[in-house]
């Protein structure tokens, strides 16, 4: 998977147990790649001193109106958070 | 542990009127004493010693929001400088001597159209090497989910009222980046140096809860 400024993705919505850098509010949702980040080892094996596979982080842009409907205090307000490649899908 | 304090008033307050705090003096926590102990076996193997666990302590209770102030100043009065923090904030840190360690620094800009605000929802990260220890509340639950969901609430109780027609964007640390905020350089200070312009830089201006002074 190669994603790039602006592509089009949606934050997988699963619930995995362990160490998870993905909030559960952001699960689900679909925003835009804001900028590729590099890669860096997965938290979610890093946190248990397990051997680590770096893995892409990406920051994704929502719009406030993607994440809270009509309780978004200003619709096309943004959230910015950083994301594994592993929890996102091309939409 | 109980003792006598003969200075209380009757009414349990102390002469100026104010409740005594109670005396921090309950036993230690599990994490406490874990800390504790890896900290005495490291030193008893002689992993470290202990002038390196204090020498540890102190340059991080040396770092204060006066080396973010510093930053911003200079990308206030320098733009080729700004230019380069918002393209590798981590890169342009340590071009000013700060030892930013392995922490890799997103600067985000304020402008008239656009105002940032930092919160990290899953824990306290924050970007210790340029503002020293975070505030109480950035830690607290209420600031942690509020912040995301309803941050000009927020910002109005820090006493930030935006206008309508600017953007918010929150910024959520959530993995391997830190924040910090670049203020808007405020007006009526065109011919201040670097070292004044620091001076204007508040703490919660660099979290995106402030504003800078103005001068």
């Amino acid at each position: 998977m190669s994603l790039s400024k602006g592509t089009q993705v949606r934050i997988k919505a699963m619930t995995p147990p362990g160490h998870i850098r993905t909030p559960h509010y952001l699960r689900g949702k679909s925003g835009v790649i804001e900028r590729v980040l590099g890669a860096f080892k997965n938290p979610e094996q890093l946190a248990y001193a397990l051997p680590a596979p770096e893995r892409t982080l990406y920051r994704v842009r929502f719009e406030m109106a993607e994440l809270w409907g009509d309780g978004a205090e200003a619709p096309a307000d943004t959230l910015d958070a950083e994301i594994f490649a592993h929890w996102i899908e091309e939409v | 542990m109980p003792h006598d304090h003969h200075h209380h008033g009757a009414d349990g307050l102390s002469p100026s009127g104010h409740p005594y705090r109670e005396d921090n003096d309950a036993p230690l926590s599990y994490w406490q004493v874990m800390e504790i102990a890896v900290r005495e076996l490291m030193i008893e193997k002689g992993e470290v010693t202990p002038a390196q666990v204090s020498n540890q302590i102190d340059a991080m209770d040396a770092r204060s929001p006066a080396n973010g102030a510093a930053v911003v100043a200079r990308a206030w009065s320098d733009p080729d400088f700004k230019a380069r923090l918002l393209a590798n904030g981590s890169d342009a840190a340590r071009e000013m001597g700060f030892d930013i360690g392995p922490m890799h620094l997103v600067v985000v800009e304020n402008t008239a159209e656009v105002h940032n605000l930092i919160v990290c929802t899953l824990c306290s990260c924050y970007p210790r090497n340029l503002l020293g220890l975070p505030p109480d509340w950035y830690k607290t639950r209420e600031y942690r989910s509020r912040a995301v969901k309803s941050p000009r609430s927020v910002l109005a109780e820090f006493g930030v009222d935006l206008d309508p027609s600017v953007t918010v964007r929150v910024h959520d640390s959530t993995a391997d980046m830190r924040y910090i905020v670049l203020p808007a350089r405020p007006e009526g200070c065109e011919d201040w140096d670097a070292e004044a312009l620091a001076g204007l830089v508040t703490r919660d201006a660099m979290i995106g809860t402030g504003l800078p002074k103005q001068p």
